[in-house]
């Protein structure tokens, strides 16, 4: 049996590839800027923008677009403050997030768990073909702001106050990052699901880095992880009837997995006979003359 | 080089605070082209308060800064800026190779959206050259030692073919041939006839370069005048002190 002989398969598809692409070309700026958990907190507060929508009966989509960007936003002017106490300012707007979801989705007309369990998790069946436009098209938009703009975006995560003084629109490019992974989550949360989205964005990277020397290359290995990791993961969930966003990130984690190890023997084999020979650098101490 | 009146850097009464702890108190400063200026002071001095100042990077609770001219709020032209920071922020874990830190470089002279052409190119190999790092472009800079990523740090700034290099403390715990290589890339940016600003504890092999020595000390400048000599103290009788309220306490700091 052909299970992408079905339509939804075939959106379900398409929409995991876009989300498997765009999530790690986003993924990592936030995890060079060790925001790794970032996507995840953004998910919990979408939540809630998915019960306005489904409250007032509008697409949940456009909804939970608005107000994850909103929380988004609000998160990123708190790092920008550096306060100590804009790590519980995140704790508050996360709960508040999902608990304000949860409460929502309950109050409107369409409350089921089945329901909240597809926004939560995935689901294969959920994306409509509006939805599945709306994904490539945003989906689109990420991919092309987080490769156009890689070196500027690149500068400001990896030293801010250098990108600062080159005259960089700092706060814009930060803005636009938090922007980014809002729509990212947004769009990822018919198939992969709100809580699992953040995992596609930061296992691919997690994996990459392991094995490549630059920038680039981890951020072109971590898509193509990310899209091996997708299009396996609809697949595998359809055949053995598996939540689709947990089949994704169990296989990235995998994926994560083969290739720590795979390093890992990889260096232990072509270090051992060259150990007494391994360059010597001088040692990092002033020598009084 | 054109000369202009106007000097490339110039603070006046400048006052910095941290919530209610004063840090720089009226000081005033004026760097003019071509002149390589070493700002000194013990550690908790100011010294890097002062630069970050002059950078915008740390608020003024009173005073001005004018950078080429033009007051700091308004000025634009950064690409004439080159910043060496103290070391390379903390790595995260995502790799970036040497040659993709020092092509940041050319990003406030390129623009964000235009993508890099050849001419960036050859202004990265030119200030990886310039520091001796050529052949280590394609590494990760993890792997390298900190004075070689601090090298890194100076060719990222060079990239961008600037007209002032404000260098905070870049010698800082960085080993004796990386300290060598970093006066010759200073050397060649001098001989070019730009100007530098240079904060430090001491000065090491920069020595011979500097043609003014500014000490901060307590959060005011104690002394504005020649380089130090090598051997001596900066209270020497043949040093200007220009600041007319230079504390009557010598400075703790001993420029070797």
């Amino acid at each position: 049996m052909n299970l992408f002989q079905y339509d939804f398969m075939i959106r379900a598809l398409i929409g995991a590839l876009v989300i498997g692409l765009a999530a790690p070309s986003l993924g990592i700026y936030l995890v060079q800027r060790k925001m790794s958990l970032i996507g995840d907190g953004i998910g919990h507060v979408a939540l809630t923008g998915v019960g306005v929508g489904l409250l007032l009966e509008r697409s949940p989509v456009v909804t939970a677009v608005v107000v994850a960007a909103a929380g988004a936003v609000a998160i990123e002017l708190l790092r920008e403050r550096g306060r100590t106490s804009g790590d519980l300012a995140l704790a508050l707007l996360f709960y508040g997030g999902i608990a304000g979801g949860v409460m929502l989705v309950g109050l409107s007309s369409n409350r089921s768990n089945a329901n909240l369990m597809a926004y939560l998790f995935g689901s294969l069946t959920t994306t409509s073909s509006t939805d599945l436009v709306v994904i490539c098209v945003l989906g689109a938009v990420v991919l092309a702001a987080m490769l156009l703009l890689r070196p500027a975006l690149f500068a400001i995560c990896h030293d801010e106050e250098y990108a600062r003084v080159s005259g960089l629109p700092v706060r814009a490019l930060n803005i636009l990052i938090a922007v980014a992974a809002a729509v990212t989550v947004t769009i990822a949360m018919r198939t992969v699901g709100l809580l699992l989205v953040s995992a596609l964005m930061v296992v691919p990277v997690a994996a990459a880095q392991q094995v490549t020397r630059g920038f680039r290359s981890t951020m072109a290995a971590a898509m193509a992880l990310g899209v091996l990791a997708a299009g396996l993961g609809v697949w595998l969930a359809g055949e053995i009837d598996t939540a689709v966003g947990a089949t994704i990130v169990v296989l990235a984690i995998a994926g994560f997995l083969a290739v720590a190890v795979g390093a890992a023997a990889w260096r232990a084999l072509r270090q051992r006979p060259f150990t007494r020979t391994a360059e010597v650098e001088p040692p990092d101490v002033i020598l009084e003359r | 080089m054109f000369v202009t009146a106007e000097p490339v850097v110039n603070i006046a009464h400048g006052v910095v605070a941290y919530v209610d702890r004063p840090v720089l108190r009226d000081v005033s400063l004026a760097v003019p082209a071509g002149e390589v200026v070493a700002i000194l002071g013990a550690n908790g001095s100011g010294k890097s308060t002062l630069v970050r100042a002059i950078l915008g990077l740390v608020p003024l609770r009173g005073g001005s800064v004018r950078l080429f001219g033009a007051p700091l709020k308004r000025f634009r032209e950064w690409r004439r800026i080159g910043y060496v920071p103290q070391r390379m922020g903390a790595g995260s874990g995502v790799p970036a190779t040497v040659a993709e830190v020092v092509a940041s470089g050319r990003l406030a002279r390129r623009g964000i959206l235009r993508p890099p052409g050849s001419v960036d190119r050859a202004a990265v190999s030119a200030a990886l050259t310039a520091v001796g790092l050529a052949d280590r472009a394609a590494e990760p800079v993890a792997t390298l030692s900190g004075g070689q990523q601090q090298r890194t740090l100076i060719a990222r700034a060079l990239a961008g073919t600037p007209e002032l290099l404000v260098l905070d403390e870049p010698t800082a715990g960085v080993d004796a041939s990386s300290q060598t290589a970093f006066a010759e890339a200073l050397r060649g940016f001098v001989g070019t006839g730009g100007t530098v600003l240079l904060v430090a504890h001491e000065l090491g092999p920069l020595q011979p370069l500097i043609n003014r020595a500014v000490v901060v000390h307590d959060g005011k400048i104690a002394h504005d005048g020649a380089a130090p000599a090598p051997v001596g103290h900066h209270a020497a009788p043949d040093h200007d002190h220009v600041h007319p309220h230079a504390p009557e306490d010598p400075p703790g700091v001993c420029l070797t």
